[in-house]
């Protein structure tokens, strides 16, 4: 199904399933720890042997030797491999720059250089410490403040290899110079890591020349193609089954050591190989949120209409990596006639830079939306007041390029209301409760509605079951039970009706889950799988399919009324096909919007800041499933609280590595750090998106927050704090002690 | 972690006494950090004696109208304690301001004043560090510093003592029974349990090789009003920046101990001394001579304001 032009009704506006709340479909699995997740896949192959993989402890250099002699002869290993016994592979995966083991380079610290395999996982730890690698080592650059000055200009990947450097409208620098009231300041932000539950993992099993992989993987088919690039074998020789994941936040969307040591292990070792990355590895080896220093311009009329806006994102990466594109918010978020909007990128010698849930807006918004409740205390405007005044209902660059639905006026009006928003003082540092001062933030955000093909399958069973099978994941975001929802919606059956079937390669190519386009894309390709279903079960019944109606777990159509089991009883009947999108992302601008609200306390003794409540109102469509969708929204204001606040890889630039690399040392927030939050969906489902109507909702729970908390910081004490996360002895010694 | 035998003890003496005859072998008694420290290799033991069977899990008054307490009392069972929270509510706050309950739930009195540090370049075995390695060069030394130690320390170390039981005990004047090899047994007072790094950051407990704590004990209740405020990042399950252990009286007096500020509690009498003329004076005593990083120095102005705030806070 090719969706060219806008949807009008289908059978998913009954809304008898979809945009219900449901809960999940594999609550149980998951409760009850039956759910399997990729490193406890002991029934899937016999034999397997356990991995443990041996980072580098330099961040740049050579090795010149590994002496595995030691290792080899340790109780039950099985097999060593090194990075030595393989040729660096030649081309890298999409979007993959780390060179992720073969060869002598080391390009960043804990790069793997060597896997340990032995018959229990603590002997094939215990034999890890007695690799003996020699290493010449190489000066870095580690220090992105010290490297920034010399950053050049970098295109913005996602707007393609040969789009403008540089985003201009008007004349910026005349319009800025002539701005009655300006703002100009720099923000920064911490490099961050991904923290999921589930550390990657993997298990692989060799038939003959064909491999299996068992695995945590966000995009299944990305990572077979990755696999086969760099085993170099043909993709049809590479299966990947990734059917329970916990928590990826982007740092399964990659190929990661865990998969290619599996396989380059279990060849090596002639039988099965388990490979976990070690806790303390994963933040070194494994990608993470670039750092940014971003300068924010804005020119404004005294009457608070913006006239230019200026913003330069700085951020490092490898040799050739990406760049961290906090300024996407910035380019689509307000009206100002004149723009200077651009990217820079310095070479970094720490690990991999890649994706982290919103990618560019989470860090984009971090600057611009504090830069934006600067610039209302500098007009004297309301901040919500103010972001309602540079309003835009078009592309700035393209004013022919209207969003296909923005409602973003609604989102803060709604908000400030709900949130009693009219309460906040107007001046900071004025409200107190004993010890505690007490301030009122908000922000808004705003986060790409991305679409990406996806193909499912459904087959109705002769028992009138329903299987669904997509190579879709399910990434704790919920998408077993929406996907449940759309095929129970379509085929007219409850959803316990319904059995979802994910993750595994062999199925239709699904979306995948990132950037937030799972949940829309993915029950779009399963629509049109059922529309297929659909006209063969007619077809086998008698009916025109466009008269039929499926509801009650029948098919109806004038008088006439059959048990839907009834068209397969003399055996399954299957619809497949998937949706692909044509130029409406094109024609609109397709986003997802958020009001963000926050209140917190700050200990006017200690600076420790402590939210009280949390409010978004958000704008992604039509809302699937509420249940999960607010899972998603209240996740992703829990990490924006961890931004804003306590979480930031430390840097030790003699060493070039990121020194808190564990979980005791990378905090993120605990519960009793989230004490109350609100989610209110508008419902404005998006004709423009899909036949679903829905919009992404992964991401854009986490845009705006970090600033909305960082302004409601600087409500309770007065002091801005510019530099991300805001601790404690960033501000604490300007405050007054109040008791 | 590397291979070890295990047995379990019955009592004190058979305990000791299973230490002495193995080179190499450590008690094991909830394992909340021994465990951790053996998968990194950084505590190699060739056997562990477990004394989780031991006779030593009750609380009971002294005779000096103090109490004794057994060196295998949870963390749990510790900070419930009707006494405990009554008389002793430092204690109390402390315990239950540290870790998460089911931390609490395994671990034990004595293994808890046992904690190692929480350097990051003391748990990353690929870099130098006088503690694992003596010698070896101290990592943390110019490297990243925010959460380690502002005074006490030495040209060898900066690991701070990052508890918040034992700063509590401190204040407390607590004593720490032990027995060693020999069966005999004596009496540490808390104040030189934890020792500085000087020379030999590798040693961090006054304990002797072998030795075992049977008890730790708290004299007779002080009154007063208390109170430990732990400065943290986030709401909890983190490790202090800096707390205080305070026991005020209602004439200005009082006790004062300092946590994660050095490498043990950080109790200086003579600073104490200066509570009636106020935190800035405690604090400017207690911190005299110190030698922070760029990274930490903030933690002196920060441990004045925590105390004002607990002077603040003081409900006698």
């Amino acid at each position: 199904m090719d969706f060219t032009t806008p949807s009008g009704r289908n059978p998913i506006d009954q809304l008898i399933v979809v945009g219900r709340p449901a809960t999940r479909v594999d609550g149980p699995l998951k409760v009850t720890g039956t759910a399997p997740y990729a490193y406890e896949r002991h029934e899937v192959v016999a034999n397997q042997a356990y991995g443990y993989v041996v980072g580098a402890t330099i961040a740049k250099g050579r090795i010149a030797r590994i002496d595995t002699a030691a290792a080899k002869a340790a109780p039950g290993v099985v097999t060593v491999i090194t990075t030595l016994d393989y040729k660096a592979a030649e081309k890298n995966p999409l979007r993959q720059t780390a060179k992720l083991f073969g060869g002598a380079e080391v390009a960043h610290y804990h790069q793997a250089v060597a896997l340990v395999v032995a018959q229990t996982f603590e002997e094939a730890r215990a034999a890890a410490f007695l690799v003996k690698v020699d290493y010449e080592t190489a000066p870095g650059k580690f220090d992105l403040a010290a490297e920034a000055p010399d950053a050049p200009p970098s295109v913005d990947p996602n707007e393609g290899e040969d789009a403008e450097v540089y985003d201009r409208v008007g004349d910026f620098d005349a319009a800025f110079a002539a701005a009655p009231v300006k703002l100009d300041e720099t923000y920064t932000t911490p490099d961050e890591t991904h923290a999921m539950m589930e550390p990657h993992a993997s298990i692989a099993a060799w038939d003959g020349d064909r491999v299996t992989v068992w695995t945590s993987q966000q995009m299944v088919h990305w990572a077979k193609a990755a696999l086969a690039t760099t085993l170099d074998i043909p993709e049809e020789k590479v299966r990947v089954e990734s059917p329970y994941i916990g928590g990826g936040f982007g740092s399964k969307l990659y190929l990661r050591a865990d998969a290619l040591l599996a396989a380059l292990g279990a060849k090596a070792a002639g039988r099965p190989v388990k490979v976990t990355l070690q806790r303390p590895l994963i933040i070194n080896n494994g990608t993470h949120r670039a750092a940014t220093i971003q300068r924010i311009r804005l020119g404004a009329t005294p009457d608070g209409r913006l006239t230019a806006i200026g913003h330069v994102n700085i951020s490092g990466n490898l040799p050739g990596g990406m760049p961290e594109a906090g300024i996407a918010p910035t380019k689509l978020f307000y009206a100002a006639p004149n723009r200077e909007i651009y990217l820079k990128l310095a070479a970094l010698d720490l690990g991999e830079a890649n994706d982290m849930r919103a990618p560019g807006e989470a860090p984009g918004l971090m600057a611009l939306e504090m830069a934006m409740d600067e610039m209302a205390e500098k007009l004297g405007i309301d901040p919500v007041e103010f972001r309602v005044l540079n309003d835009t209902q078009a592309d700035p660059r393209n004013p022919q390029r209207p969003f296909s639905e923005r409602h973003l006026v609604e989102c803060l009006r709604t908000g400030a209301e709900h949130f009693g928003w009219s309460k906040r003082s107007k001046t900071p540092g004025a409200v107190r409760d004993g010890k505690w001062l007490v301030g009122m933030g908000m922000a808004a955000g705003i986060r790409l509605n991305l679409l990406m093909p996806s193909a499912a399958r459904i087959r109705l069973e002769p028992d009138g079951r329903l299987t669904v099978e997509t190579d879709m994941t399910d990434i704790g975001t919920g998408a077993y039970t929406i996907l449940a929802q759309t095929a129970a919606e379509m085929m007219g059956v409850p959803i316990g009706a319904v059995t979802v079937k994910l993750g595994d390669s062999a199925f239709p190519q699904s979306a995948g889950s990132g950037g937030q386009w799972g949940a829309n894309t993915s029950t779009s390709g399963l629509y049109a799988a059922c529309v297929k279903l659909r006209e063969a079960v007619a077809a086998r019944l008698g009916f025109n399919a466009a008269d039929a109606e499926f509801a009650d777990g029948k098919v109806t159509s004038g008088n006439r009324s059959i048990a839907l089991a009834e068209a397969a009883k003399n055996g399954p009947l299957t619809g497949e096909d998937g949706i692909t999108f044509g130029d409406l992302d094109k024609k609109y601008v397709q986003a997802t919007f958020a009001a963000q609200f926050a209140e917190v306390g700050v200990n006017s003794f200690t600076g420790e800041t402590r939210v009280r409540r949390m409010l978004a109102v958000v704008d992604a469509g039509r809302v699937l499933n509420p249940t999960t969708a607010r899972s998603q929204v209240i996740g992703g204001m829990t990490m924006g609280v961890g931004a804003a606040l306590m979480e930031a890889l430390a840097v030790d630039t003699r060493h070039g590595c990121f020194v808190n690399h564990d979980l005791g040392g990378y905090e993120v927030p605990v519960h009793a750090d989230i004490p109350h939050q609100e989610v209110i969906f508008l419902d404005h489902p998006d004709v423009k998106s899909s036949p679903m109507k829905a919009k992404g909702i992964g991401e854009i729970g986490l845009c705006g927050v970090a600033a909305a908390v960082a302004n409601a910081v600087y409500n309770a004490t007065g002091v801005r704090v510019r530099n991300y996360p805001i601790t404690l002895e960033k501000h604490f010694t300007a405050l007054p002690r109040t008791a | 972690m590397i291979p070890f035998t295990y047995e379990r003890a019955k009592s004190p003496a058979e305990a000791v006494k299973a230490i002495a005859s193995t080179p190499g072998a450590k008690f094991i008694a909830g394992g909340t950090n021994l465990l951790d420290l053996m998968k990194f290799q950084i505590e190699t033991p060739t056997h562990l004696v477990d004394i989780r069977g031991l006779p030593l899990t009750t609380i009971e008054d002294s005779a000096d109208g103090g109490l004794r307490i057994g060196a295998l009392v949870t963390n749990t069972d510790l900070a419930s304690h009707p006494r405990v929270k009554r008389e002793y509510a430092v204690l109390s706050r402390a315990i239950v301001a540290g870790a998460t309950g089911q931390l609490r739930n395994k671990a034990s009195t004595g293994g808890n004043l046992l904690q190692r540090n929480r350097c990051p370049y003391f748990y990353n075995t690929d870099m130098p560090c006088n503690k694992r390695v003596p010698g070896s060069g101290c990592s943390a030394m110019g490297g990243v510093s925010r959460s380690l130690a502002v005074i006490g320390t030495s040209e060898g170390c900066i690991a701070q003592n990052p508890g918040d039981m034992a700063v509590a005990l401190t204040v407390l004047d607590a004593t720490v029974e032990t027995m060693d090899a020999a069966g005999r047994t004596r009496s540490i007072p808390i104040a030189d349990f934890h020792r500085l790094p000087g020379n030999t950051p590798e040693v961090e407990f006054a304990l002797e090789p072998g030795e075992l704590i049977t008890a730790v004990t708290l004299p007779p209740p002080l009154g007063g009003s208390h109170h430990y405020h732990k400065v943290r990042d986030r709401a909890s399950y983190a490790f202090a920046i800096v707390s205080v252990a305070a026991v005020l009286q209602k004439d200005g007096t009082g006790r004062v101990a300092f946590g994660s500020v050095a490498p043990r509690p950080w109790r200086v009498k003579a600073a104490e001394a200066a509570l009636p003329k106020g935190p800035a004076a405690v604090v400017s005593a207690a911190f005299e001579g110190a030698t922070p990083t760029k990274d930490n120095a903030f933690k002196i102005p920060l441990a004045e304001r925590t105390l004002a705030l607990v002077v603040a806070e003081r409900r006698v």
